[in-house]
């Protein structure tokens, strides 16, 4: 009894830690609809300036204490700086554009944090006076866990007060819940956003500052943390704090317990939940359907045009000229060829749901990674050929999307990302954990291309003929009456039900075809490199197709193209100096801020009109 | 607007640097001797970092004594930002485009193994420094991979060796889930249950690697009523796992075998929180006064002003095999520095050093002893260092586990 009491306890200080970085960033989304990555950012820079302070103040409890609320503050000032010069500028850029700026911060954190800290991990010391246990039924509880169990719910309580017995408060519900309407009542909604993202920034500052008597403050921080605080925000509910806290108390007793019967669990429980809550309920425990977002999600798209006269040349040519280029550059621009053709029909492949079906996807990389594996597992246990092995991988993908998709069709909004989140990430929970037939994280080796095709530009062609083609197709598919009444299903659901579409069986079947494209994708991955491993499933392979189709411009055909191009050769350039990331990131932030339109977009406005075929005194939009 | 400057001022800096620069290898004499290196620099920092520094310093002294074969040696050092899938990409740069005689390095063991399978299949030689997995020498094994840092197999064997004497029977374990824990708890079993067959496991505990939920893996761990513990976390899963443990009592009245814990990439961060009593494998650097041993910390604290760590070292000897191959092989031409790589012998810092013609796993050893605190940060004490040939499974062994060539 005793035991289980103390397992109790237990997950509950694990809850508190993760309701604290959790709640900054359900407040933050609530608000500014900011899918924050940069938020972990937040939590680690928290734990880094409290390790600093602590070592800079008189030792002893207000020394601690005062150090933790310093390190706090200093965080959510960093991300009023970040409001005030980033995201402000970009509120008006398409929905989730702000996603690829706080990647760009991530990025730059990482290495500004490395340079100021070292590589070392810091252990912080105990906190003073909560070092010891106490005897509860007999088991040793440490003091500071029974601290976390009441900074928790106080913290939530504070919160709660804020937000509805201030006036500030009320102004930002009002806010959440009609950005307009609040605006025209003559409210400054800047400094509104900004202070919001101050108190957001600030709990991940104090989250990532308490952790700092319990675990060393290091480098891989801001990662391991988002993927979770994530899953407590939708478990809950997008922008519901008690939500926040609710599904952390879920999250922390089922990881306390669940080791007990199965530890390996661990590895995927809380998407796990994520999954089931999100079917059940979807819109998390405590959550309410999405508020209207008028004016939020950037200017209105306009209609797909096809490709003039002149730009047809233009394509034309560059075929001819990507035909013709192996002729004439270095054995190794060949093979970043590959990659970048590769990746293009990846994000062509996200692109189709996420620009014409109007749903966003967070989890891409699993049919990436599925079609990958398909041909690899293809390979090792049928003894397939080549061919077989790229047949095989759009159909391991397409199964993956006509399963997961079913699921997923059924949401909207950032939910819908979400679960496309927890489907990738027990995909990768599968190809990690069942070591006897994938292999685990040793992946699976060996799987190279057959003889003809083994020649480097060999390979190359065949690249560049059957991602041509694919790219052919996914154009194809946006010009068809398919493709159309999918835009007409994301920009009035209700019409397009109402005209006899079943608009569900169209979102769901754009899932599968987009998922077939991206396990091709996969195919040709996995004989590009001869060898798979579950970072393909990974979310950080699902983030890289993000950025590059909100990169290159969400409302054009060719800005996936353009942004697979822009970011995987920018990427390999830049990662030969030392501390790339910073420089990468800067580099994205640069683009984003003078682009919010995405490369294309932004190519679109400054082009003549011969080749955009926009007209440009149309003016309507 | 001044932001927008400033973004702009640093994406200029990096172009013009890219473009004066150039690639590193252009702006080299044309008659070096060039090895292609890629690791995971950016990703894990901490333990990367010692390395690059310990390879710089070795490639500096052995160019300073006049290089090799009349020639200087330089080092193409690559990120693979922890992705495979770079780290092929970039091996295939290095070898098709910067034609270097070999590739070594690596981290991860997943990286590993993909460049190694890159290597079997573009037929390079590939000496993998640092990933520990045991299927770059055995299950995965091939005619151009050899590998330097004693594999999980070796350290588990010498801590169950340890293990074997003590009198505990009830043992539980912690590892982080994923190919290296797996197999240091496999290997640790293997040969404990041989030298003590009245041994039983009583729990397993598998968190997440540098996810650990500290407290309540200790109490699963606690609920077992284990003698002794066989612990494989490391990094800042150990920091947590050693605190909420000595919080809750967990190591009081047990024995605790801990893979790696001596070395000072994990044990340094620890400070005064360092595990007392502990079985450990590591590197008492401060305390090995050999003369080749001394020479070098004395070279490296030179040079950076701080202590090596278990990464200096390793990177170190990878450029020290590279350099005996050479010398033996007399050229770099690829087939005579395959075969110079067989049984390939030399005197490193730490000893001599042979590379198995049997699996092409190097015995370099580790150091195996208890943990202790002196002057508030934690140290090895009664140590030995044990040699990587005295645990490496023999011929008839290894022709179960490594596949013809």
């Amino acid at each position: 009894m005793g035991f289980y009491f103390a397992q109790f306890l237990t997950g509950l200080a694990s809850a508190s830690s993760l309701f604290l970085v959790a709640s900054g960033l359900s407040i933050i989304f609530g608000v500014t609809r900011i899918v924050n990555f940069a938020h972990g950012s937040f939590f680690m820079l928290g734990a880094y300036l409290a390790y600093s302070f602590v070592d800079l103040m008189p030792h002893g409890i207000l020394g601690f204490w005062g150090s933790v609320i310093a390190a706090s503050l200093a965080v959510g000032l960093v991300g009023v700086v970040l409001e005030v010069t980033l995201f402000r500028r970009i509120y008006k850029a398409p929905e989730l554009f702000q996603l690829v700026a706080t990647f760009g911060v991530v990025l730059v954190i990482q290495d500004v944090a490395l340079w100021i800290w070292g590589a070392e991990d810091l252990f912080g010391p105990r906190a003073p006076g909560l070092d010891g246990v106490v005897r509860i039924f007999d088991e040793p509880i440490p003091e500071y866990d029974l601290m976390l169990i009441v900074l928790g719910p106080m913290v939530l309580l504070a919160v709660w007060l804020l937000f509805n017995r201030t006036r500030w408060g009320t102004l930002v519900r009002a806010a959440t819940q009609d950005r307009e309407m609040v605006s025209a009542l003559g409210v400054n909604q800047n400094w509104l956003f900004t202070s919001v993202f101050f108190v957001g920034s600030t709990l991940a500052g104090l989250g990532g500052a308490v952790q700092l008597p319990r675990e060393a403050a290091n480098l891989l921080m801001d990662l391991n943390v988002i993927g979770e605080a994530f899953v407590v925000v939708v478990v809950g509910g997008m922008g519901s704090v008690p939500g926040a806290f609710l599904a952390s108390v879920l999250i922390g007793e089922l990881n306390a317990f669940g080791i007990l019967i199965f530890p390996e669990i661990t590895l995927v429980l809380a998407f796990l939940v994520m999954g089931i809550v999100l079917i059940l309920r979807p819109w998390g425990l405590l959550g309410r359907p999405d508020a209207v977002l008028r004016g939020a999600s950037g200017p209105q798209e306009e209609p797909l045009k096809e490709l003039t006269s002149t730009s047809k040349i233009i394509v034309g040519i560059g075929v001819v000229g990507l035909f013709l280029l192996p002729l004439f550059v270095d054995d190794f621009i060949v093979v970043l060829l590959v990659d970048i053709l590769i990746f293009t029909l990846f994000a062509a492949s996200l692109h189709l749901i996420m620009g014409p079906g109007g749903l966003v996807s967070f989890g891409h990389a699993a049919y990436f990674g599925l079609g990958a594996y398909g041909a690899a597992l293809g390979v090792k246990y049928l003894g397939v050929d080549m061919l077989g092995g790229l047949a095989l991988a759009p159909i391991a993908a397409g199964l993956g999307a006509l399963i997961f998709g079913w699921f997923c069709v059924r949401l909207s909004g950032v939910y819908l990302a979400m679960l496309t989140l927890a489907a990738a990430q027990i995909v990768w929970a599968v190809a990690f954990q069942w070591q006897d037939v994938t292999g685990g994280d040793d992946g699976l080796l060996g799987v190279w291309p057959a003889e003809w095709a083994s020649d480097k530009q060999a390979y190359y062609y065949l690249t560049l003929t059957l991602v041509g083609a694919g790219l052919y197709f996914l154009r194809k598919i946006a010009f068809s009456p398919f493709g159309y009444a999918l835009r007409a299903g994301r920009d009035s659901p209700l019409r397009i039900e109402a005209l006899g579409v079943n608009l569900k069986t169209q979102q769901w079947a754009a899932f599968v075809i987009s998922g077939i494209f991206a396990g091709f994708a996969g195919g040709l991955y996995v004989y590009s490199k001869g060898s798979i491993f579950p970072d393909e499933l990974s979310i950080s392979r699902s983030v890289d197709g993000l950025v590059m189709v909100l990169l290159g411009g969400i409302q054009s055909l060719l800005g996936p193209i353009i942004g697979a191009i822009s970011f995987t050769f920018l990427e390999d350039f830049i990662t030969r100096f030392d501390y790339w990331r910073i420089i990468f990131g800067s580099t994205i932030l640069f683009v984003v801020v003078v682009a919010p339109q995405g490369i294309a977009g932004f190519f679109r406005t400054i082009l003549p009109e011969k080749i955009t075929g926009n007209r440009k005194d149309g003016g309507s939009s | 607007m001044r932001v927008c400057k400033s973004l702009f001022n640093v994406v200029l800096v990096g172009v013009s640097l890219f473009v004066f620069a150039g690639s590193p290898s252009v702006v080299l004499a044309k008659d070096t001797i060039k090895i292609g290196e890629i690791n995971s620099y950016t990703r894990l920092p901490a333990f990367t970092e010692p390395y690059k520094k310990g390879w710089k310093l070795a490639v500096e002294q052995i160019n300073d004594s006049g290089g090799l074969l009349g020639r200087k040696l330089e080092v193409i050092s690559r990120d693979d930002a922890g992705k495979p899938g770079n780290a092929v990409k970039i091996a295939e740069e290095l070898v098709s485009k910067d034609k270097v005689s070999l590739l070594a390095g690596t981290f991860f063991s997943h990286i590993g193994l993909a460049v190694t399978d890159f290597a079997k299949h573009k037929k390079v030689l590939f000496i993998a420094s640092e990933p520990l997995s045991d299927a770059i020498v055995w299950s995965k094994g091939n005619a151009y991979t050899f590998r330097l840092r004693p594999s999980t197999y070796v350290q588990s064997a010498m801590l169950a060796e340890e293990a074997a004497k003590l009198p505990a029977k009830r043992w539980a374990t912690i590892a982080p889930n994923y190919a290296y824990g797996k197999d240091a708890v496999k290997a640790f079993k293997e040969v404990l249950m041989q030298l003590r067959p009245d041994v039983e496991f009583v729990g397993e505990q598998w968190p997440a690697l540098f996810k650990i939920d500290a407290g309540s893996t200790v109490r699963a761990i606690e609920a077992t009523k284990p003698e002794a513990i066989f612990n494989v976390t490391f990094g800042g899963d150990l920091a947590k796992f050693v605190r909420e443990g000595s919080l809750r009592g967990l190591f009081e009245g047990r024995e605790v075998a801990s893979l790696l814990t001596g070395e000072p990439e994990y044990l340094d961060p620890l400070k005064g929180e360092a595990p007392i009593g502990w079985i450990v494998t590591g590197y008492p650097r401060d305390f090995i006064k050999d003369k080749a041993h001394q020479e070098y910390v004395d070279a490296y604290q030179a040079k950076y002003s701080e202590l090596p760590k278990t990464g200096s070292l390793v990177g170190y000897n990878t450029i020290l095999s590279i350099a005996a191959a050479i010398k033996k092989a007399g050229t770099t031409d690829r087939d005579s520095l395959l075969a110079a790589m067989k049984d390939l012998s030399f005197d490193s810092p730490s000893g001599p050093i042979v590379f198995r013609a049997l699996d092409h796993q190097s015995t370099m050893g580790a150091w195996v002893g208890r943990t202790a605190l002196k002057d508030g940060k934690g140290v090895m004490v009664d140590w030995r260092y044990a040699d990587g040939a005295d645990y490496l499974p023999g011929a008839e062994k290894v022709k179960m586990l490594r596949p013809a060539n």
